[in-house]
């Protein structure tokens, strides 16, 4: 849409491409922190406003008119002359040899064409019509279907395999392989490489978290909380501690690479967000020069922070490498759970104090087990400094922290801070990252806060605001979701509020606890309470997709949803025990809101916020807080069914279930 | 192995793979056909399903020895002949109402809507929120509100 504008031509004539990892990019190749159009709004709309100004150029130098008489409209250049050229035909021409210094102007957002208006996806038709490519649909010469069976704990690795030559010569098998994790299994089919894995017998080693469970990283958690600075002040003072449970960022194409190591070059495809990372730790890891692996970056179904990270990338080279062919290798379902990187259990502590209908303190205490930021800022440098003891991922974390946290309210002396436990889970940054668990614990003390004061939630939160963007979407959603309205009893509304990313979000919901829908059927599914209807407002700076927009906020609450009521890993024995999606559960169609209005407020800043990860948290926080006034308990354990195990968990070994063989039995 | 025989989107196909391989590996690994998505293997994502003589199913958890010579299977790729058409009416309805986010998941979507209107079009009735509700097919970019929107738009033109 910005190369369109500003170069006057329609979306549909614009073509967008991955590209490869590009060491010269250095910090500048990175998918993450809702920044993509952040960044990319000003050097996009520049570069193609130049190309735009170089054919304007030519053709007038061509035709011998001023450059003021040139018109460009949909890819055509024209003089009131009469004279036309398409882009096409001088784009030769218009190109320049060498490196000039040149200006140029940018439209005024008034003059926006593109920009600001609802645009649907430019991959619609390909995605409904099956056309859509992603990792486990690209064809690599000889790449044949590869999977592992993997340790019966997290980072378990391999002590013996005892019966290599017998899997190998099973149906349709190729070849056998040990790698740093697990065991390597490559066939002509991925059904193939299941029944394989599954046969193998293997002895384990121990992983790097075996005695660890729920419980004892919660009392890990619990005494590495750092002391909160003011004493309790009795009848002054609200005070909560709530936990969070780990959380999976399990987008639903597993994760998948295509690798073709040869002895002297290789050749990787996967969904990368930090590509440059990928390539020049993966070359380190086999032994190449890095300008000797090219690392190309492939469409994925989903990520959510998941594709920060290259392990599956680097598993698939060193497969290839190890058995001296291609591979196409995919997780299955089940290892995406159980070895797959999670967002690791955390405690929010917080103590506010007031006085006299003054808020005068409020202080959090975050403590969370690691979350990996080992991928750096895009490059070597920093993702190695990441790994540094000195520098380490503890700062890496406390800087990602500070910056991305922030409390909205006047509360007179405010203090949050982070405390991490270095357990050695597979972690990282799930959408939202730190925001949906502190802003969660946040909003609840807020209503907490309002209703010792005997104010409502809304009155409570417009009096103590600082921030006018959040100001005004609260307002805006109290309207369009009839905050207050009559409810019956079990059925309350609740409010999140959060800025983040140079944009502000409200959200409203209504959650429904009666036991009737608490308590309604779902085969193999959790019920629970219903979010049934939910309004989301967001000032979103200058929104330039309103559409895409939409869908983002879509998306973020029912993200939200899930970390509220039904979604977690439960840790037991160094190992999740949740292998498949009627173990984790994500929101389903009867978890959805049957309503649900989004709100894309007029341009305020004349900057575009970040989209993808900002209602994550504010739809956390709101179901949270219409859930306690509906019960007329705040809930401290999140996700609220988590206590209960509403699964029979599948074996840990063999490490991917087999696929079951009724499928016609279900058909409808 | 042995051979394997039946209609695929129109086309008669015959593969030579072992009885137990699940129906998922034979459309994708052999045939090609990456419509169908894996997502699980566990007959639980559903980001699989096709049509099994118009019936939705998900051939991640039917072996190939289980389908017959006359049966007639439909993947995505499929559907809008089904129809005589370029696009089936909920491919259109999809559209319009902008529902894909990454996609993974919307072609079983698809398939798994096209499938329930029939099947209350059968019946007699209009579709319900019930019907919307009772959808297992999971979405992990969380599209459901709009997936919702596009079935009862698609079922008034099927």
């Amino acid at each position: 849409m910005m190369v369109a504008e500003e170069l006057d031509l329609p979306v549909d004539k614009v073509r967008i491409t991955l590209a490869d990892a590009r060491p010269e990019l250095l910090l500048n190749q990175l998918t993450g922190g809702s920044n993509s159009v952040r960044s990319i709004f000003t050097p996009v709309r520049t570069a193609s406003a130049l190309a735009r100004q170089q054919l304007v150029r030519t053709a007038a130098a061509q035709w011998g008119v001023p450059e003021s008489e040139v018109a460009t409209r949909d890819g055509v250049l024209s003089h009131r002359s009469g004279r036309s050229a398409t882009y096409g035909s001088l784009a030769k021409a218009a190109a320049s040899d060498r490196t000039i210094r040149v200006s140029v102007s940018l439209k005024a957002v008034g003059d926006f064409r593109v920009l600001g208006k609802p645009q649907n996806r430019i991959d619609a038709h390909d995605i409904v019509t099956g056309r859509k490519k992603f990792g486990m649909d690209l064809q690599v010469p000889d790449a044949k279907p590869c999977m592992v069976r993997r340790p019966p704990t997290i980072n378990g690795t391999v002590k013996a395999v005892r019966n290599t030559a017998a899997v190998k010569a099973m149906p349709g098998i190729t070849d056998v392989a040990v790698v740093k994790y697990g065991v390597a299994v490559r066939g002509d089919t991925f059904g193939q490489c299941i029944d394989g894995l599954r046969a193998l017998d293997v002895e384990w080693n121990p992983g790097t978290v075996d005695g660890e469970s729920d419980a004892t990283v919660l009392a890990k958690l619990k005494k590495a909380q750092l002391p909160l600075a003011l004493p309790p002040l009795g009848v002054l003072s609200v005070e909560a501690e709530f936990t969070f449970a780990f959380a999976s960022n399990a987008p639903l194409e597993p994760d998948n690479a295509i690798a073709d190591v040869r002895p002297d070059r290789a050749e990787i495809w996967s969904t990368l967000k930090v590509p440059i990372d990928a390539q020049q730790d993966i070359a380190r890891q086999l032994g190449l020069p890095a300008d000797k692996v090219v690392v190309h970056v492939v469409t994925g179904g989903g990520s959510f922070g998941r594709h920060l990270f290259h392990d599956v990338a680097a598993e698939a080279a060193e497969i290839s490498q190890k058995m001296g062919k291609p591979v196409k290798l995919s997780w299955s379902r089940t290892d995406d759970f159980r070895q797959g990187r999670t967002h690791p259990m955390c405690v929010s502590r917080v103590r506010a104090t007031h006085l006299l209908g003054n808020v005068l303190t409020y202080e959090q205490r975050h403590t969370s087990s690691e979350t990996s930021f080992s991928h750096g800022l895009g490059e070597m440098i920093t993702s190695t400094a990441a790994e540094l003891p000195i520098v380490g991922n503890y700062s890496f974390a406390q800087t990602i922290f500070l910056l991305s946290q922030s409390v909205p309210y006047n509360f007179g002396v405010v203090t949050q801070l982070l405390n991490e436990i270095p357990l050695k889970f597979n972690t990282g940054s799930m959408r939202n990252i730190y925001s949906p668990n502190v802003v969660c614990a946040q909003e609840l003390v807020v209503d907490k806060l309002a209703a010792k004061l005997g104010k409502d939630p809304i009155a409570f939160r417009r009096e103590f605001l600082k921030d006018d963007r959040l100001r005004a979407v609260m307002d805006r959603a109290v309207v369009e979701g009839q905050w207050g309205r009559a409810l019956p009893k079990g059925v309350a509304q609740g409010i999140g509020l959060h800025a983040e990313y140079r944009g502000a979000v409200a959200v409203l919901v209504e959650v429904d606890c009666r036991p009737e829908t608490v308590n309604r059927p779902i085969t193999d599914g959790v019920t629970g309470p219903r979010v049934t209807k939910a309004t989301i407002v967001i000032d979103a700076g200058l929104p330039l997709n309103p559409r895409g927009l939409e869908a983002q906020m879509i998306g973020g609450l029912n993200d939200g949803i899930a970390l509220a009521l039904t979604s977690s890993l439960h840790i037991k024995d160094g190992i999740p025990l949740e292998g498949s999606w009627d173990n984790y559960f994500y929101t389903r169609q009867w978890n959805t809101p049957p309503e649900v209005k989004v709100v894309v407020m007029p341009p305020t800043t004349g900057n575009p916020s970040g989209a993808g990860e900002i209602a994550v948290a504010p739809a956390f926080a709101a179901v949270a807080c219409a859930y306690a006034r509906a019960t007329g308990a705040m809930p401290t354990s999140f996700p609220i069914n988590h206590g209960r195990l509403g699964f029979e968990p599948f074996p840990s070994q063999p490490s991917t279930p087999a696929s079951p063989t009724n499928g016609l039995d279900s058909a409808f | 192995m042995s051979q394997h025989t039946f209609l695929l989107n129109g086309s008669r196909v015959t593969v030579d793979v072992a009885d137990d391989v699940r129906l998922l590996w034979v459309l994708r690994d052999i045939l090609g056909v990456t419509g169908p998505k894996y997502g699980c293997g566990l007959n639980v994502c559903k980001s699989c399903t096709s049509h099994i003589n118009g019936k939705a199913f998900n051939p991640c958890s039917v072996p190939v020895s289980k389908i017959k010579e006359s049966d007639e299977i439909t993947t995505i790729e499929g559907l809008p002949a089904t129809v005589g058409r370029d696009l089936h009416p909920m491919q259109e309805a999809w559209l319009e109402e902008d529902v894909s986010q990454c996609g993974y998941c919307q072609p079983g979507q698809i398939m798994a809507a096209v499938a329930l209107v029939r099947k209350t079009k059968a019946e007699g009735r209009q579709i319900t929120d019930a019907d919307l509700d009772g959808l297992r097919n999971i979405c992990r970019c969380g599209t459901y509100s709009r997936i919702r929107t596009a079935i009862r738009k698609g079922a008034d033109r099927m």
